[in-house]
């Protein structure tokens, strides 16, 4: 009945003769293989899991990271999601005892089974990317699109659960955007309006996120910054199930003009104003923090300025000043955790916050329910500065 | 054998579909069209859709055969499907037009029966009908 065909040693390893965790894994790998209609698992190089912040997995996701490290090793390079605050800073940051203790025994869970301590939605710019069409398990759907799309791996849109299950097995199932033929996009979005700023490209992304399903052709954006794609990618993981783009036509062509971009803004954009500026979603790595030193140097936020970053690229700009100038301005740097279903902005405490990502700002709207400002970083530092 | 399936047979209407996860449960039938981000929409704890703009919203997946088109958006999605069940408000099965890889995987270790592509239009189905989710040798009766 089943079209996915395993190995013997993988048949056994789903009956359990190679322990409990990897039993669970193939589970795993044999419901998404018959979902997508693999016919073969294949081997991955790297897989990165998203399902570390306690904020997102809740107890029973604990409890299920706990079971799994007993006798679950990964097989490959694993790098893993942001989890709920900095650990460094953990001491002067509002967080109840209950969810630090929680989010604690979550690290400890990956440690075990033998995890980079990445903490990084952003992994294709903190490591090095493996050669062009390598096969790659990646969750966390910013991550998954940029490395199809930019980065020029395979990756299906993997869930926590599949991308855990890749690490440990080493496999992922042979299907959709891992075969050549289902990356060619049936869909062409037409941009004619020129884009000015990240802003735009994440209304991009997310109005491309809900008509798009598996791949998506975008023409009129050629020149792409790092930046740019960062937050199309970003967005169009977070309003529908497409997981890669390209640049040209495509069979059906349908239009993006500044009234489709106004109307995702007014989905988005709730609020006039903000009582926090949040920066993050993705987590801004070495360029985005340069680019932020430079535009703050000599001028102070008016507001409380949260900027989420990945660790390594933290301890890179502060080994080029970049921090020193960032904080001088009043901006307060995090690591290892980002703006999606933070701890660190409670409704109880704020009402609205001021952001340039499109993705933070449905995760805010929709998760922490504030009201969000969308504004881009040249406006936020021409208007939230003195 | 396909006909036996297909149509009314003893005033029961079937629709032939594919097993993603296995297993048998029935349920009242809770049926949309748009699809789920199960990270952001549903309350984990109580299993009500909370997304106002969303169809289902103020409806309860608990106990329910949920059909819907796919999930989108997190990757973190199979977890909530997962919590779902540890807190007792999960579906009583799935059903999907295109099962995807956060439902598929969700539902695998949270054991909650899914099937997909079904042969003859599911949302014609109405809210509310007793449905029953045969994940073994892939059937809907009704």
């Amino acid at each position: 009945m089943s079209p996915l065909q395993l190995t013997s040693d993988e048949e056994k390893a789903l009956k359990g003769e190679h322990g409990d965790a990897l039993a669970t894994a193939y589970r795993i790998l044999l419901a998404i293989g018959e979902a997508t209609e693999a016919k073969k698992l294949v081997p991955i190089k790297w897989a990165h899991v998203s399902g570390v912040n306690y904020n997102t997995i809740g107890d029973s996701g604990v409890e299920f990271l706990e079971k799994l490290s007993k006798d679950g090793r990964v097989a490959v390079k694993t790098t893993i999601n942001p989890m709920g605050f900095d650990p460094v800073k953990v001491n002067s940051l509002k967080l109840n005892k209950e969810f630090i203790a929680k989010q604690n025994r979550i690290v400890s869970a990956y440690d075990r089974m033998g995890v980079t301590r990445s903490f990084t939605c952003i992994p294709y710019e903190v490591f090095d990317l493996p050669s062009k069409g390598t096969d790659v398990s990646f969750a966390e759907s910013n991550a998954a699109t940029y490395a199809n799309s930019v980065a020029g791996l395979r990756t299906n849109k993997e869930s926590g659960l599949s991308a855990l299950a890749s690490s440990l097995t080493g496999k992922a199932p042979y299907s959709e955007l891992r075969i050549e033929e289902f990356r060619k996009p049936n869909v062409g979005i037409k941009v004619n309006y020129e884009l000015d700023n990240e802003v735009d490209y994440g209304l991009l992304g997310y109005f491309a996120g809900k008509v798009a399903n598996n791949s998506v052709a975008f023409s009129g954006i050629e020149n792409l910054s790092k930046r740019n794609a960062k937050s199309l990618s970003a967005a169009l993981g977070t309003s529908g199930s497409c997981g890669m783009f390209t640049h040209g036509n495509a069979g059906e062509t349908i239009e993006f003009g500044k009234e489709e971009a106004r109307k995702i803004r007014d989905e988005l954009h709730t609020s006039e104003k903000g009582d926090v500026i949040t920066l993050g979603s993705p987590q801004l790595g070495v360029d985005d923090l340069s680019l932020l030193a430079d535009m703050v140097h000599g001028k102070k936020f008016r507001k409380r300025c949260l900027i989420f970053c990945a660790r390594a690229a933290y301890e890179s700009a502060k080994n080029l000043g970049y921090t020193e100038r960032i904080e001088k301005a009043g901006g307060e740097m995090l690591c290892d955790c980002c703006t999606c279903l933070t701890p660190l902005i409670d409704r109880s405490e704020v009402d609205s916050v001021i952001t340039n990502s499109i993705k933070g700002a449905y995760y805010l709207n929709n998760s922490n329910k504030v009201g969000v400002c969308l504004k881009s970083l040249k406006d936020i530092v021409r208007e939230e500065c003195e | 054998m396909l006909e036996e399936f297909e149509g009314h047979s003893e005033g029961r209407m079937r629709i032939k579909c594919r097993v993603i996860v296995k297993g048998n449960d029935e349920g009242e039938a809770l049926v949309t069209k748009q699809p789920i981000n199960f990270l952001t929409m549903i309350d984990l704890k109580s299993g009500i859709v909370k997304d106002e703009k969303h169809e289902l919203y103020k409806k309860n997946i608990a106990n329910k055969v949920l059909v819907f088109p796919n999930a989108i958006g997190s990757s973190v999605g199979a977890y909530s499907i997962y919590a779902l069940k540890g807190s007792h408000v999960a579906p009583k099965a799935i059903v999907c037009i295109k099962a995807d890889i956060t439902t598929a995987s969700g539902c695998a270790i949270a054991n909650i029966p899914l099937v997909d592509s079904p042969e003859s239009d599911v949302f014609a189905i109405k809210s509310g009908l007793k449905v029953k989710v045969d994940a073994l040798i892939g059937l809907i009766e009704m």
